[in-house]
């Protein structure tokens, strides 16, 4: 396993008390496989993927519990000069916003460059040349031309591009996307999406994606885990999830999205709203918004049950769940 | 505050003012009367026509001449009809926003009209004005930044019967907001709280709130659900499709979310820079689509279904979109098409029927802005 995240736990202090964010986090991605993360705004798979990458900020956040292996090696126990290291050479992370992760006074030839100067030494001839080549490997335009370009001189989509070379320059075996194409187009969105899948496979790198667009994952995924409310809710091969989800969350999420290809009637909509991370309610977080919910979801929280072929829910009725 | 009507202005009220067709500038009391007339449902309630908004580009400091222009809007027309959802979709810089603020007079037209209810409302002034203000009301995008955070909720929704003192006796306000709030969903308790005590989906029933309170006929929704998370979406779309049924209203939905779009609208337009590419029922675009344009934009929207992955034709196209303040000549998708011929460079393919499909009683046959428009199906896997 290239990637093994156990019971990861991260809590933010705020002036209002302790947000728990991650809540025993448990998840895996191979070689050469893609796992979607999947989750609202606040379920907490950003944080998860900042741990991961130690990038997380501290204060107010700190990790306060759980191993991330990483090939074998338990990163939250290494220092900080050996994680960055790995950072960047071994694992890297495409951001949403290209334009706000992007230096805006730096050329983008300077901030690919830099990648070569900093991890391989290479002088800053050899590092520009460098930067061209990865241009051309992301399919920009005229790369020797736009080598000296600020990032504003290119359009959303570019952008993207850079962030993505930028992330593949030291061929990493693990790429972290969080939100790839959510600020961008559809048309465009195609073109990136198609583009970070094709050198995946060119590179044999693990990836995970982190979107909340259920759209994306069924296009790319191998498996899927979703999360609600700090922790995994689901986790399975991204073609049993669609057939027949096994927790009311991943079910709810399924029938309120409209269909391209079909004119539907009245959407489903799962009632009330996600947990302030404050006051998770007790037992199962999602019991409150549960159309299932029994006594016992309000005062047991229920455990990641086995629920077969690789598959996993957190729900104690997962069995009814997929089979109704 | 009755405003000095404009000396140029004609005095001769058409007498049968009901009608829906043109009416020429009346007077101010006749053109009120116009737009307060009830209209049968079916019946076009807002008719577009070669509507322009081109935004000045200007060089140097004192001074300011002006080197180009921005075209955001470069004649485009279509009907919305009294009860019916019209979805625009469209990539970002098409000129589907501009098109909103045009239509609620916050952008003044370079040049065409736009009638409602048989006025020529870019052309109203004064009382007239503030009728049709009334009658068409927007939901903006972004809920948090749309209401003002030292404002309540019942200041929010209630200064909409300050403005149109008429609408509302003052000591009814307060009771209208509570009702408001109540057929929106949201506790009528609520009225003196402010905007950031409530989450993204509630703040956006908030802003539906403020648009229903002077019971107008249209409402212009700016992509109104891309800032909430998937499970609020569906709520605030079920509110919108069930307070239309309720209200009788008229929507027009903008959004760049086609899978939305197609759930809530009967009809759906497609813009590309500034310009309508093709416009038809919802099952005629997703369906039957026949510009280039479309299918392109149809066959990039990801399918959350993940057994139909390999079956479905992807259509990528190169190259971002051009920009606006020097479009290419033709049509303006040429530089993109796979279908690009010498004519698209020269003749500006017009929004009609294509001439192959016309008296043709396929789906095939509805308004497409291209020489070569041929239908195909890229939604449904192969």
């Amino acid at each position: 396993m290239l990637l093994e995240v156990r019971d990861l736990q991260v809590e933010f202090h705020t002036r209002e008390g302790v947000a728990r964010a991650v809540n025993g986090v448990t998840y895996s991605v191979a070689a050469g496989e893609t796992l979607a993360v999947l989750g609202e705004s606040g379920s907490g798979k950003s944080v998860t993927a900042q741990a991961i990458m130690g990038i997380l900020d501290s204060p107010p956040g700190r990790i306060s519990g759980g191993e991330v292996l990483f090939k074998g090696r338990d990163l939250l126990r290494l220092k900080e000069d050996q994680r960055r290291r790995i950072r960047g050479a071994e694992m890297a992370m495409i951001f949403q916003d290209a334009l706000s992760s992007l230096n805006p006074v730096l050329t983008v030839g300077n901030q690919l460059g830099e990648m070569f100067i900093v991890h391989r030494g290479m002088n800053r001839g050899r590092a520009r040349s460098e930067a061209v080549g990865l241009m051309d490997r992301v399919r920009i335009p005229a790369a020797k031309e736009r080598v000296d370009d600020y990032p504003h001189q290119f359009s959303g989509g570019m952008r993207q591009r850079i962030m993505i070379a930028m992330a593949l320059a030291l061929e990493p075996d693990l790429i972290i996307a969080d939100e790839p194409t959510t600020a961008l187009d559809v048309t465009v969105q195609a073109q990136v999406m198609d583009l970070l899948a094709e050198l995946r496979r060119e590179l044999d790198m693990g990836l995970i994606l982190i979107t909340h667009d259920l759209g994306v994952v069924a296009d790319v995924a191998d498996r899927i885990a979703v999360m609600y409310a700090g922790r995994i809710v689901e986790s399975a091969p991204v073609h049993d999830i669609y057939r027949a989800p096994a927790h009311p969350y991943t079910r709810g999420l399924l029938e309120s999205i409209p269909r391209l290809d079909q004119k539907g009637r009245e959407l489903y909509a799962i009632k009330g709203l996600p947990p302030n991370l404050l006051r998770i309610p007790p037992g199962c977080a999602f019991n409150p918004r549960c159309p299932m919910a029994q006594d016992i979801c309000r005062t047991e929280v229920p455990p990641l049950f086995d629920a077969g072929e690789g598959r996993r829910s957190a729900c104690f009725f997962w069995k009814e769940t997929r089979d109704g | 505050m009755a405003e000095p009507r404009k000396s140029g202005e004609a005095v001769d009220a058409t007498p049968n003012v009901t009608e829906v067709d043109v009416v020429d500038a009346g007077s101010e009391s006749a053109s009120v009367a116009a737009i307060e007339a009830p209209v049968e449902r079916g019946e076009p309630i807002l008719q577009v026509r070669n509507l322009v908004k081109h935004f000045p580009l200007t060089q140097g400091i004192l001074f300011k001449r002006q080197v180009g222009a921005v075209k955001a809007v470069d004649g485009i027309s279509f009907d919305l009809y009294q009860g019916e959802t019209l979805g625009i979709v469209g990539e970002s810089g098409c000129g589907k926003s501009t098109v909103a603020k045009l239509l609620m007079m916050l952008e003044t037209a370079t040049a065409g009209e736009v009638f409602f209810k048989g006025q020529d409302i870019t052309k109203l002034s004064g009382r007239a004005l503030k009728a049709v203000r009334r009658n068409i009301q927007m939901v903006f995008q972004d809920p948090y930044t749309s209401l003002n955070p030292r404002m309540t909720v019942g200041d929010i929704i209630g200064e909409t019967f300050d403005i149109h003192p008429d609408s509302a006796p003052k000591g009814e306000r307060r009771r209208k907001v509570q009702e408001l709030l109540d057929v929106v969903g949201l506790n009528p308790e609520y009225i003196n709280r402010y905007p950031h005590q409530f989450s993204g989906g509630q703040r956006q029933r908030i802003g539906i709130a403020r648009g229903l309170a002077l019971n107008p006929e249209i409402i212009i929704c700016d992509e109104p659900v891309s800032a909430l998370d998937v499970s609020v979406q569906a709520q605030v779309i079920n509110l919108m499709e069930k307070l239309q049924d309720e209200f009788n209203l008229s929507y027009i939905f903008i959004a760049h979310d086609l899978s939305i779009v197609r759930h809530i609208s009967d009809r759906v337009g497609v813009m590309y820079l500034g310009k309508m590419a093709e416009i038809g029922t919802d099952t005629q675009i997703y369906d039957h689509p026949t510009h280039p344009y479309t299918q392109a934009l149809l066959s990039a929207v990801p399918v959350p279904d993940p057994d139909a992955r390999e079956g479905r034709e992807r259509i990528i196209l190169s190259g971002d979109v051009p920009s606006p303040a020097n479009p290419p000549s033709g049509c303006r998708f040429r530089t993109r098409c796979w279908k690009a011929q010498d004519r698209c460079a020269t003749d500006v393919p017009l929004l009609a029927i294509p001439e192959r499909f016309k008296g043709s009683d396929s789906q095939a046959a509805h308004e497409s802005a291209c020489h070569f428009a041929e239908e195909k199906d890229v939604v449904h896997a192969a």
